[in-house]
């Protein structure tokens, strides 16, 4: 592959072993990736598959027992200890005592922000994930789209170029989903962030994605790389075109291919 | 009214219920007592008359729960405050041993957790103490702690609220460090991922994780404080507080009053709960918690 910009995330020979009651258990193998500024790099395949944990090990919050990584140039700690990037988790991970006007400032808290620029953090990116006005509110009186909205707010709120997000809408519903895809989306062209996106969910790896990394279990190593031919602009209704359903049926056929050992 | 109805009736008619097996069992135990009267007065008095006459005895054995209710009422509410047969005043003397108490041992059982949770060394060295403490009975350390800190000069108030400290650091300590290790594993990432420092974890996310079971742990603390505070009355020759009432009254066989500062004690032990379980809900809607 051909890319331009200098990389955000270059990882070569990358593994990853856990020791477990049940003997290690070989989470990443062999893991060569590079990830150029401005990517929004999805990581697909079934569980168990090691996607979580390469998002993990990117983020620093795993460390590799073999082979190299590097992000912004750094190790991961050194990326995590310069706030190089945001992260996403599952599940909202609210904090339940603070409005989400607080929980968008933790962060900003923990980097020492003036009161005045917090504030303006606060504004822009609430806006930006369209919860203006419910600055005051506590997370259990929001539903769970909202909610997740504004732990992608948060995690804007940091901004770094770098955007992890490990199935941020695995938990939502069809339609709320779709809303949400759309908006990081916009989200993304508008911010110009690297986005590195881990899902299970095919249409949504092909919707959203510059580039579709294909991984399969046992041990967890990359199977496939899928470049996406979509254009920038992307409305919903791009999902119904031929060329959408060529790359997902690629992305199919990677996905068989990574599990084909098995059958 | 649906507290009336889901709290009030339900513990009503259980408080009812315990009444009636009072009534039954206060005749049946003061019942020998009273055919020996009878007997030695030479009077047969029928069935009737025989059970108003166990249930109005001056030193009964088991006294009826009005003849409690009115030494209770008349010690309270009758007697000026400052006499010292005043059930009020005795409570006060001991709910001011019990508060001290208990501000202690909160204090010292918050900084145990907070130890045992960042220091590892103290986890396995200090927990197992803390166990063994509470096996100890604490009546027998009691007149201890009274006696060595009288011989280095300290009487009064502070010996007293020791005993209550000792019985109720244990469930704060337990609670809180409970409490500290609350966090779910991604919101302990989050601030991993945000470089926070352990003080910044320990301070925006432990502590306020923690308040829920602060609270509960302060409501059995509380109790406990006040069991500690009687206890400590007792070996002391306390000449005040519901400590000393109990042994006044076992002393010169006053069953009534034994009784009447038990249900002064329970009163009191209630009201701290209560209070102590207001304040919880009160710090609980200010950090946003979902109305039960």
């Amino acid at each position: 592959m051909t890319i331009a910009s200098p990389a955000v995330v270059s990882a070569s020979k990358l593994g990853l072993t856990f020791q477990t009651n049940d003997g290690p258990v070989q989470a990443l193998s062999n893991v060569d990736l590079t990830i150029g500024k401005g990517e929004f790099v999805s990581f697909i395949g079934p569980s168990g598959c090691g996607k979580t944990t390469l998002l993990r090990v990117i983020a620093d919050l795993e460390k590799p027992t073999s082979g190299t990584i590097s992000v912004n140039g750094m190790t991961p700690e050194q990326a995590r200890q310069s706030r190089a990037y945001g992260y996403v988790f599952q599940a909202a991970a609210l904090y339940p005592w603070r409005t989400i006007e607080r929980n968008v400032a933790l962060p900003l808290e923990i980097m020492g922000l003036s009161k005045a620029e917090q504030a303006a953090r606060i504004k822009r990116t609430l806006d930006l994930v369209n919860l203006s006005g419910f600055e005051q509110k506590y997370p259990w009186q929001l539903s769970g789209g909202m909610q997740q909205r504004a732990s992608i707010a948060r995690a804007l709120a940091f901004d770094a170029d770098l955007l992890l997000m490990d199935e941020p809408f695995g938990a939502l519903d069809e339609i709320v989903r779709d809303h949400l895809n759309e908006q990081l989306l916009e989200l993304w062209e508008r911010t110009n962030k690297t986005i590195c996106f881990v899902t299970h969910s095919i249409p949504e790896a092909v919707y959203l994605s510059t580039r579709i990394i294909v991984m399969s279990p046992r041990p967890g190593r990359v199977s496939d790389v899928i470049e996406s031919t979509l254009p920038k602009q992307r409305p919903l209704d791009i999902r119904e075109t031929p060329e959408f359903l060529a790359i997902a049926a690629r992305v199919r056929d990677g996905l068989r291919a990574g599990h084909s050992y098995e059958d | 009214m649906d507290s009336f109805r889901d709290k009030i009736v339900p513990v009503t008619s259980i408080l009812a219920g315990v009444v009636v097996v009072w009534y039954i069992m206060a005749v049946i135990l003061n019942a020998p007592f009273q055919r020996d009267l009878d007997r030695r007065a030479g009077e047969t008095p029928d069935i009737v008359e025989f059970i108003c006459k166990t249930m109005s005895q001056p030193k009964p054995t088991l006294p009826a729960p009005h003849q409690v209710a009115v030494n209770f009422f008349e010690n309270t509410f009758l007697r000026s405050v400052t006499s010292n047969r005043s059930l009020v005043y005795n409570a006060w003397v001991t709910l001011s041993s019990t508060l001290l108490g208990f501000a202690f041992g909160t204090a010292l059982g918050i900084v145990i957790a907070v130890g045992i949770v960042h220091v590892a060394t103290l986890d396995r060295s200090l927990m197992p103490w803390i166990i063994a403490s509470q096996t100890i009975p604490i009546l027998a350390v009691a007149p201890m702690i009274i006696v060595v800190l009288a011989a280095i000069g300290i009487t009064g108030l502070i010996p007293k609220a020791l005993i209550s400290t000792y019985l109720s650091f244990f469930p704060v300590a337990v609670g809180m460090v409970k409490g500290l290790r609350s966090p779910e594993l991604t919101h302990l990432d989050l601030m991993h991922t945000y470089n926070a420092s352990p003080s910044q974890t320990f301070w925006k996310l432990r502590v306020p994780a923690s308040v829920p079971f602060l609270f509960t742990s302060m409501k059995v603390a509380v109790a406990a404080s006040l069991v500690g505070a009687i206890v400590g009355e007792l070996p002391t020759g306390a000449v005040a507080g519901i400590g000393a009432k109990l042994l006044a009254g076992a002393y010169y066989s006053q069953t009534i009053d034994i009784w009447s500062a038990l249900v002064a004690g329970s009163v009191v032990a209630a009201l701290l709960v209560m209070v102590v379980g207001i304040a919880g809900r009160i710090v609980d809607r200010a950090m946003g918690g979902r109305p039960a």
